[in-house]
């Protein structure tokens, strides 16, 4: 008896200590701060099912406790011989854990689930305004449909941090170049989509977590209660970039929306307006190294060398150093200009019509046709690619 | 465990006269006896154990601090997903077959197996397809391929149509492991309902029997649908068809639903051998009856239908309709009260006894207490608005980890240690046993405490790197891990002490307070036992 209680006192007194170092660092022992009337219920619920499942924990495992120390032989304790309850009695108090437990599933646990549900799932009542979100592998792309606007979401940690070579930053791996800006206050309906395997989006402080499946539209909604900045993060396994595309939403008032939404609109007809000119080889490359750089190093590799056999090498490819069109100024199936626009199917490769715009692919395709060790000499311009469309 | 079963082997020879008994490699590889069968079902489990151990390790170590240390994220995508299959298919699952084939005929009073020969097909597929498994692994290392499955054990498509090579192996691999079990699953089927001894009716079958009984009919149900599933993925990948692309007018939650209709029955048809087992260990060491054996029959049944009902809660997030979510929420709620009748049957064997605490009752005390947070995190995870912060994050792998491996391998533990004696004839060292189940619960919760919290913060799960904020507590889950799966040098030391035939030697009747027929042989029981059947009255 002696011995055992020793031994377990040891034990506890080890994880005691190795909790109360622990609890010196950073540690959060609970769900981040809710920024949404979701999250607050989700905490809400959260922590009363917490509660409950601890005074069961804690219940049915004293009355263990005690017969472990009770009822042992070494403390003289002869066996009782029952194998059933026996008589009304008895019956009655076994069926009380059962009715208690019922209570707690259907009821205590059951009710606020169900009104929880119901509030999350409703997306649509009194919506103030839609955003679409677009997974890729591994960016997130956010789209205004009611404002025309359309932009990429890019981690921008940079590799040394993630290689260990230089310090990392205080959001390290929670960073972006975009990130997708919603008003204030207002409920907004997220349509969720993806372009080649299923993401997750995921903001914590949220309280939603919603798959995005290529091919369907899921929704969900979300209504900021704070201006700030917001982060989380793909939760669904897609491909070897999934610890690396964050989501970030900066929360703004809605005056300062306002004046976002329309400065992104100007920059992006400015950006658009520049299709219909015509653009020097050196400035498409300058620009395509910037796109390359974002869109491809990913997993075609800075120098161009690739991963083969899934992520082929593009110095010296084949396709790339093929010809650009075909002599009727028509696209050439399985080219150069094909495969960035169209992707290919059952591949990592993307269809990236969708996601880039005329002068981002005119000029990450004459990049890679002049850099990377390819020499082709050769160059797209953008009124071409707008026309291929 | 070879020489003890070869010294039973030798001994019992003699009275058959001349039979065929090759020595050497031979006998195993031609064997119908389900003790060798048993044994090299175990001793697989054990060996696979070990390497998908090696393979989480080397993944903890990546998590040890932020950044990317030891490897790319695609080996980190393949060394989970490995992991994963190693340790329910070709660990867990086979060591719940192991028990059975040792132990079934032995508690029903049978000579062997109703079907040896089949027995023998049956383990001899486990070793090729646990090579398919691992062998992308080596081939990338030849620049053949691009390494092993990364999706995950989940094979979710389109990730899985995109994937390499390693994809496919996996998929041959889980064909052929899911013959492997259908075949075993007749068999114990077969022979429980043919082979009882004569008085011994259903409802006297022993409890670990009926565990495995429904065990046997989850797989039966069940396997045959993941083997669709992932045929369909192969079509998908290879012959141009769209079973799971949208484009095409398919589904890529299709295969989430095919996938989990066999998955979370599989969950169960890890722990429900295990169900079956703790009563026989609490009864044996309280020294009393088992405390409502009906109650537990019927608990595993009804656990068996539930699980067949409630998959969709595994992709809670995935977009289902109300009415759905509504559901699989509330059905998967109720599993909770058939367990809650085990949980409370297993105390009251307990209750009033006079317990003593050899390392198997230590370990299925162990179980009932780290499974109860199984259980109790599994009930809260239902709730579909809660579940959609849980989902996808460390929340879910500390859950899971509770039930699988404090609820399915330290179950696993515990027959081992309880039975042990019983193969060999030997005692384990008691000593080595208890150290080896303190190291074991106290790493065990280092480990995955920690990662409760980690998922409540926003981890999601699968990711090679992660935000600052995560560091303190992936560090402490890491050194939990690695002093985990050094404990089991113990385990696997003691083991091997007693299959070498050292310690003391062991009575036929093991423990003062065993019960059942497989008691009344010597221990180790001769080659073929019940020569002569028992009656039971």
């Amino acid at each position: 008896m002696k011995r055992y209680a020793t031994t377990v006192a040891a034990f506890l007194a080890v994880q005691l200590a190795g909790w109360t170092c622990a609890a010196r660092a950073e540690f959060n022992w609970n769900f981040p701060p809710p920024a949404t009337p979701i999250a607050r219920d989700t905490l809400a619920i959260h922590n009363e099912f917490m509660l409950i499942i601890t005074a069961l924990f804690v219940v049915v495992f004293a009355i263990m406790i005690y017969s472990l120390a009770r009822h042992r032989k070494d403390a003289g304790h002869a066996p009782a011989n029952f194998s059933g309850p026996r008589g009304a009695l008895q019956w009655f108090w076994v069926l009380v854990p059962f009715a208690i437990l019922l209570f707690i599933d259907f009821v205590l646990m059951g009710i606020p689930a169900f009104h929880a549900v119901i509030e999350m799932e409703d997306t649509k009542t009194r919506a103030d305004m839609v955003v679409k979100v677009t997974g890729l592998q591994w960016k997130w792309q956010y789209e205004y449909p009611d404002d025309g606007i359309r932009f990429m979401s890019n981690l921008t940690t940079p590799p040394e941090q993630i290689a260990g070579a230089v310090a990392k930053g205080e959001h390290y791996l929670l960073e972006v170049d975009n990130p997708l800006v919603l008003p204030v206050g207002k409920k907004v309906r997220v349509l969720l989509t993806a372009t080649d395997v299923i993401h997750t989006w995921w903001v914590p402080q949220f309280g939603v977590k919603r798959d995005a499946i290529p091919g369907f539209i899921r929704e969900t909604w979300v209504k900021i209660e704070a201006p700030g900045v917001y982060r989380g993060q793909c939760a669904e396994l897609c491909g070897k970039g999934h610890g690396f595309m964050p989501v970030v939403v900066q929360a703004l008032p809605e005056a300062e929306y306002a004046a976002w939404r329309d400065a992104k609109k100007i920059e992006l007809a400015q950006a658009a307006a520049g299709a219909d000119r015509a653009w020097s080889k050196d400035e498409l490359i300058a620009k395509g190294k910037e796109v390359y750089a974002k869109q491809c190093a990913a997993c075609h590799q800075p120098e161009g060398q690739g991963l083969p056999p899934a992520f082929p090498a593009l110095s010296g490819s084949k396709i790339v150093n093929g010809p650009l069109l075909a002599m009727d100024g028509k696209p050439l199936p399985d080219s150069h200009v094909d495969r960035v626009m169209n992707g290919k199917d059952g591949t990592a490769m993307q269809a990236f019509k969708n996601t880039l715009d005329d002068v981002e692919l005119a000029a990450v395709i004459t990049f890679e046709r002049n850099a990377l060790g390819n020499q082709r000499g050769d160059m797209i311009q953008p009124a071409q690619i707008k026309a291929l469309r | 465990m070879d020489t003890a079963t070869t010294t039973a082997h030798g001994h019992t020879a003699g009275d058959h006269g001349g039979g065929y008994h090759p020595t050497g490699i031979l006998r195993w590889l031609t064997t119908t006896n389900h003790k060798d069968i048993g044994t090299m079902y175990l001793t697989f489990a054990l060996i696979m154990f070990f390497v998908g151990g090696a393979m989480i390790l080397a993944v903890r170590a990546e998590l040890f601090q932020p950044g990317l240390q030891l490897m790319q994220p695609e080996l980190f995508n393949q060394l989970i997903g490995v992991h994963a299959l190693v340790m329910i298919f070709a660990a867990l699952m086979p060591a719940a077959t192991g028990f059975a084939n040792w132990q079934i005929p032995l508690m029903i009073g049978a000579p062997d197996m109703a079907l040896p020969r089949l027995n023998n097909w049956g383990f001899w597929l486990l070793p090729p397809a646990a090579i398919l498994l691992t062998l992308p692994f080596a081939l990338a290392l030849f620049g053949i391929g691009d390494g092993a499955i990364a999706t995950g054990w989940t094979f979710y498509a389109p990730l899985s149509v995109q994937g390499g090579i390693g994809v496919d192996f996996a998929i041959f691999a889980v064909h052929i492991l899911g013959i492997s079990s259908i075949l075993g699953s007749i068999n114990i089927i077969v022979t429980i309902f043919n082979l009882r001894a004569p008085g011994m009716t259903l409802m006297k079958l022993p409890l670990f029997c009926w565990g495995w009984l429904i065990t046997a009919f989850l797989l039966i149900a069940t396997i045959p649908v993941l083997a669709g599933a992932v045929t369909m993925l192969l079509a998908d990948r290879h012959f141009g068809t769209h079973f799971f692309n949208a484009a095409g007018g398919g589904d890529p939650i299709l295969f989430q639903h095919l996938f989990w209709f066999f998955g979370h029955p599989e969950v169960y048809i890890l722990l429900l051998p295990v169900w079956g087992l703790m009563p026989h260990v609490l009864a044996t060491f309280s020294r009393k009856p088992v405390y409502g054996y009906k109650g537990q029959v019927y608990g595993f049944v009804g656990i068996g239908v539930l699980s067949v009902v409630v998959w969709a809660h595994h992709f809670l997030t995935a977009g289902l309709p109300v009415p759905a979510l509504l559901y699989f929420m509330y059905s998967t709620m109720a599993i909770s009260l058939p367990l809650a009748v085990l949980f409370f049957c297993w105390i009251a064997t307990m209750w009033r006894g006079a317990m003593t605490f050899e390392t198997p009752m230590l370990f299925a005390v162990g179980f009932i207490v780290l499974f109860g947070i199984a259980g109790l995190t599994g009930l809260v995870l239902a709730d579909v608005a809660a579940d959609a912060q849980y989902h996808h994050s460390y929340f879910v792998v500390a859950h899971f980890h509770y039930a699988l491996f404090a609820g399915g391998i330290m179950g696993v533990m515990t027959g081992v240690y309880y039975w042990l004696p019983k193969w060999t004839g030997r005692m384990y060292s008691e000593t080595l046993g208890q150290w080896h189940f303190w190291l074991t619960v106290l790493s065990f919760n280092l480990t995955f405490m920690p990662q409760f919290f980690l998922g409540l913060a926003g981890m999601p799960r699968r990711i090679p790197d992660y935000a600052l904020q995560f560091a303190e507590f992936n560090a402490i889950s890491t050194v939990g891990a690695f002093i985990l799966g050094i404990s089991q040098l113990l385990f696997a030391w003691n083991i091997i002490q007693c299959a070498r035939g050292h310690g003391p030697q062991a009575a036929g009747r093991v423990w003062e307070g065993a019960e059942g027929l497989e008691w009344e042989l010597s221990s180790p029981p001769p080659h073929h036992s019940w020569a002569v059947q028992p009656q039971v009255k």
